[in-house]
């Protein structure tokens, strides 16, 4: 049995300085694996929509209450962030934006971006649901 | 899937061998399909955004005549085949990047399967439900 040498290890997150694409790219992780749970509410609702009512009442007292509400306002968010997020990858896939100010400019957009569509679609939501 | 030091079974180069395939011999499947899937959900975001919209404060019966109808049901089954597919690639590439052994790593990757295909079938069968109106 030979020792085993502590070779030096490359560094993990917590040793670099913090950059706005860096923390763009672990937004983008965050929220596809949220969006992988969320798929599950989804799931959830189509099914109840398929089964009756009281299954169907189920989702709704779910969704309108402070928590559920809360998670679907984040859901919204994680799909919106991650799809503009996504475009941004997109612009690299043809080769474009690696310059420093544009991967600053397409970060920016992409959060700016993901946060304004979120209010922007749940003022219209309130606007329309509500009137129902 | 052999271990990478086993001897080589012909007299081909280990480069030769993997040239143009990759190491899984299926090359750039996934992140081609990882693409494919993104650009269909963006296609589809507009119309499902839309569809949400016109089921918000409805009941369940008009729920359902609403997700029923043949072009609503067309897009939602598009967009959960895109949806569960790319989220079934991605949440596959965390798995290998934070989970390094490899009993753990491939019962990871197979409950990821497992988890993926049945909430696709789920919601799938769901609305195929509502389609047929039993």
């Amino acid at each position: 049995m030979t020792a085993r040498i502590e070779r030096p290890l490359s560094p993990h997150l917590q040793t670099y300085r913090w950059t706005l694409t860096m923390a763009l790219s672990i937004i983008h992780r965050a929220t596809g694996v949220a969006l992988y749970s969320g798929t599950l509410v989804l799931a959830w609702w189509l099914i109840a929509a398929a089964t009756g009512p009281a299954a169907y009442a189920n989702v709704e007292a779910f969704t309108s209450n402070f928590i559920g509400r809360l998670i679907v306002f984040g859901y919204t968010w994680a799909l919106l962030h991650h799809m503009l997020s996504g475009i941004r990858h997109f612009v690299w896939d043809l080769g474009y934006g690696f310059k420093a100010s544009e991967r600053e400019a397409l970060a920016w957009g992409s959060a700016i971006g993901g946060i304004s569509l979120t209010v922007l679609l749940w003022i219209a939501a309130y606007a329309i649901g509500g009137g129902r | 899937m052999s271990a990478p030091d086993s001897p080589p079974k012909s007299m081909r180069t280990p480069l030769g061998r993997v040239r143009n395939l990759g190491a899984s011999h299926s090359g750039t499947s996934d992140f081609w399909r990882q693409r494919v899937t993104a650009v269909a959900m963006v296609l589809l975001m507009v119309p499902v955004i839309v569809v949400v919209m016109m089921l918000l404060g409805r009941n369940q019966a008009g729920a359902a005549q609403i997700l029923g109808s043949a072009p609503i049901a067309i897009i939602m089954l598009l967009f959960i085949i895109a949806s569960v597919w790319h989220m079934k690639i991605g949440m596959q590439v965390v798995i290998e990047d934070y989970i390094h052994g490899e009993k753990l790593k491939l019962a990871s990757i197979m409950a990821n399967n497992f988890f993926c295909i049945a909430v696709a079938l789920a919601s799938i069968y769901a609305i195929l439900k509502l389609s047929s109106g039993v």
